[in-house]
């Protein structure tokens, strides 16, 4: 019992005093804790009972086995912290999450905190509409209602838009995805604004798949990175060459295809989103540029 | 790594030819909007509910009593989504209201139930020889309700009602899973949009103390103006 609150106590210090080193926290408890999401659908989501999958978390398991043998431990205990948009940032910050494999967007305004991965996923930011609606082009929404999720950003390049192109629309946000899509489907809103790989899944998930399709100009690319604490040189660059070697190996497109063209639990439903061009470039020739790097071309 | 603190945010440009702040003060007035209607909803039925749960008539008692329960025991986000999702979907004519009508009457049912439970626990506490004594005045039942009991029973609430209606401000948080832009959707989009999460979350948190606080003084005036001398504390 003693033993063990020194350890915990040594833990803790640990994490107090070497908080930017990373690795050594790892080797010295054995532990690394990484941080997911509960529902984003493919990159981080849960299956209940505390199970987490997706392409990100593949990702990152695979990343945490090439960290335990090159600091040649014979086990690594891997600690899954569910975390939301809200908090993500200051867990990692503050040392509770090690390593964040959900669906963050890569910033300038959050590099200043934190610390990026090399991109691993690129989602562009479009609209789902109703088949019906005839809605084709974001000049369209003028008087329109237009929905999406409290606590994203895709709204915010919706609104520069809508200045710029001099068009007026109403906008109302849903408390989370499901719920956005739920006021898309009963006719609140006539379009819904995310990042496309949560609209095609969404879209394959619902009653009826024929009745929306995904329209519209592409608002923004955002690169979606696996998160890491700042200022720590060492454990950046062991899960860059992680991710550098699954991107040679042409591993990272298995997995890609194993999460976005595969039947995925727990619906069996494929999500059919084909790589887009974005990705194979930042697959291609590595980089954790971001967002910003991509609105300039 | 310290925090390196930001608070500059509030001036950036939301994209939509206003800053943050401005953004910010109008979530405020949908806050303080959203809770004073829900708060009138509350008084007005609150009121009537309880009393009916001490008049004579089985029925009505019935009545108040079924309303007190069924509001008073599904948890109040739930009630948001009947409002929202639910009812508009059996009652097509609602589907006309906007989503502010329809959060103010869900809030304001909500904490009707509770305030309803005071007044009936004000006008318990009375002593029964003042009901009598309006029957004996020949007051009828409505009369001696309007200008002996009530009078008297709603200055003995007005503690709990100010505990109410520093709730009702509070409670009107849910109002952002129904997309009213109050103060709630405010912290949780714009910390999004700025990552100044920190900032943002102790801004909007300021302006529900200070919003709060201020229902506390004006209660506490009230509670001052309206004590009976003698009574409840009144002798002081």
């Amino acid at each position: 019992m003693k033993k063990s609150l020194l350890i915990l106590a040594a833990a803790l210090m640990a994490a107090g005093v070497a908080q930017a080193d990373t690795l050594k926290k790892i080797k010295e408890t054995g532990k690394v804790v990484m941080g997911v999401r509960e529902s984003s659908q493919p990159l981080s989501y849960t299956l209940g009972s505390g199970k987490y999958v997706g392409y990100h978390v593949e990702i990152c398991e695979r990343v945490l086995a090439d960290i335990r043998k090159q600091l040649g431990l014979s086990q690594l205990t891997v600690e899954y912290v569910p975390v939301t948009s809200q908090n993500r940032i200051p867990l990692v910050q503050n040392g509770t999450v090690d390593i964040e494999c959900g669906s963050t967007t890569n910033n300038q305004a959050r590099q200043q905190q934190v610390a990026f991965a090399l991109t691993t996923y690129v989602t562009e930011v479009r609209m789902a509409v109703n088949a019906k609606s005839g809605i084709t082009s974001i000049n369209q929404l003028n008087g329109k209602t237009v929905v999406t999720t409290t606590g994203t950003t895709s709204v915010q390049h919706l609104r520069k838009h809508e200045r710029a192109g001099g068009i007026d629309f109403k906008e109302i946000y849903g408390k989370d995805h499901a719920d956005s899509f739920l006021i898309l489907e009963s006719g609140r809103a006539d379009a819904f604004v995310m990042d496309d790989n949560l609209l095609a899944g969404l879209i394959a998930t619902s009653k009826s798949p024929s009745d929306f399709k995904i329209v519209g100009e592409v608002l923004s690319v955002e690169p979606i990175a696996i998160m890491m604490r700042k200022d720590d040189p060492a454990f950046k660059k062991a899960v860059d060459d992680s991710i550098r070697n699954m991107m040679k190996s042409g591993e990272i497109n298995k997995l890609y295809d194993k999460w976005f063209m595969q039947p995925i639990p727990p619906k069996n439903v494929s999500v059919s989103l084909p790589m887009g061009g974005t990705l194979k470039a930042a697959i291609a020739n590595p980089n954790d540029n971001p967002m910003e790097a991509y609105a300039k071309k | 790594m310290a925090y390196q603190w930001d608070w500059q945010v509030f001036l950036q440009d939301t994209g939509a030819g206003e800053t943050y702040l401005d953004w910010m003060m109008s979530a405020w007035g949908w806050t303080l909007a959203v809770a004073g209607s829900g708060w009138v909803i509350a008084l007005v039925a609150g009121a009537l509910i309880g009393t009916l749960r001490t008049v004579p008539s089985k029925a009505l008692q019935a009545f108040a009593t079924a309303w007190v329960e069924l509001f008073r025991n599904i948890p109040l986000l739930v009630q948001i989504f009947m409002w929202y999702h639910v009812l508009p979907a059996i009652f097509t004519p609602l589907r006309s209201l906007s989503p502010f009508v329809l959060v103010v009457f869900a809030l304001g049912f909500f904490t009707s139930s509770r305030v309803a439970e005071q007044v009936r626990a004000g006008i318990q506490s009375l002593p029964r020889g003042q009901m009598m004594a309006g029957s004996a005045l020949g007051l009828t039942l409505p009369q001696t309700y309007r200008h002996v009991i009530l009078p008297m029973a709603f200055r003995i609430i007005v503690p709990p009602l100010t505990s109410e209606a520093m709730n009702i401000i509070k409670n009107s948080s849910v109002a952002f899973a129904v997309s009213i832009a109050e103060l709630t959707l405010y912290a949780m989009q714009v910390q999004e949009e700025t990552s100044r999460g920190i900032e943002v979350y102790l801004a909007v948190t300021s302006l529900y103390i200070v919003s709060a606080f201020v229902v506390n003084r004006v209660m506490a005036f009230i509670e001052a103006r309206v004590r009976v001398p003698g009574y409840v504390g009144g002798g002081k």
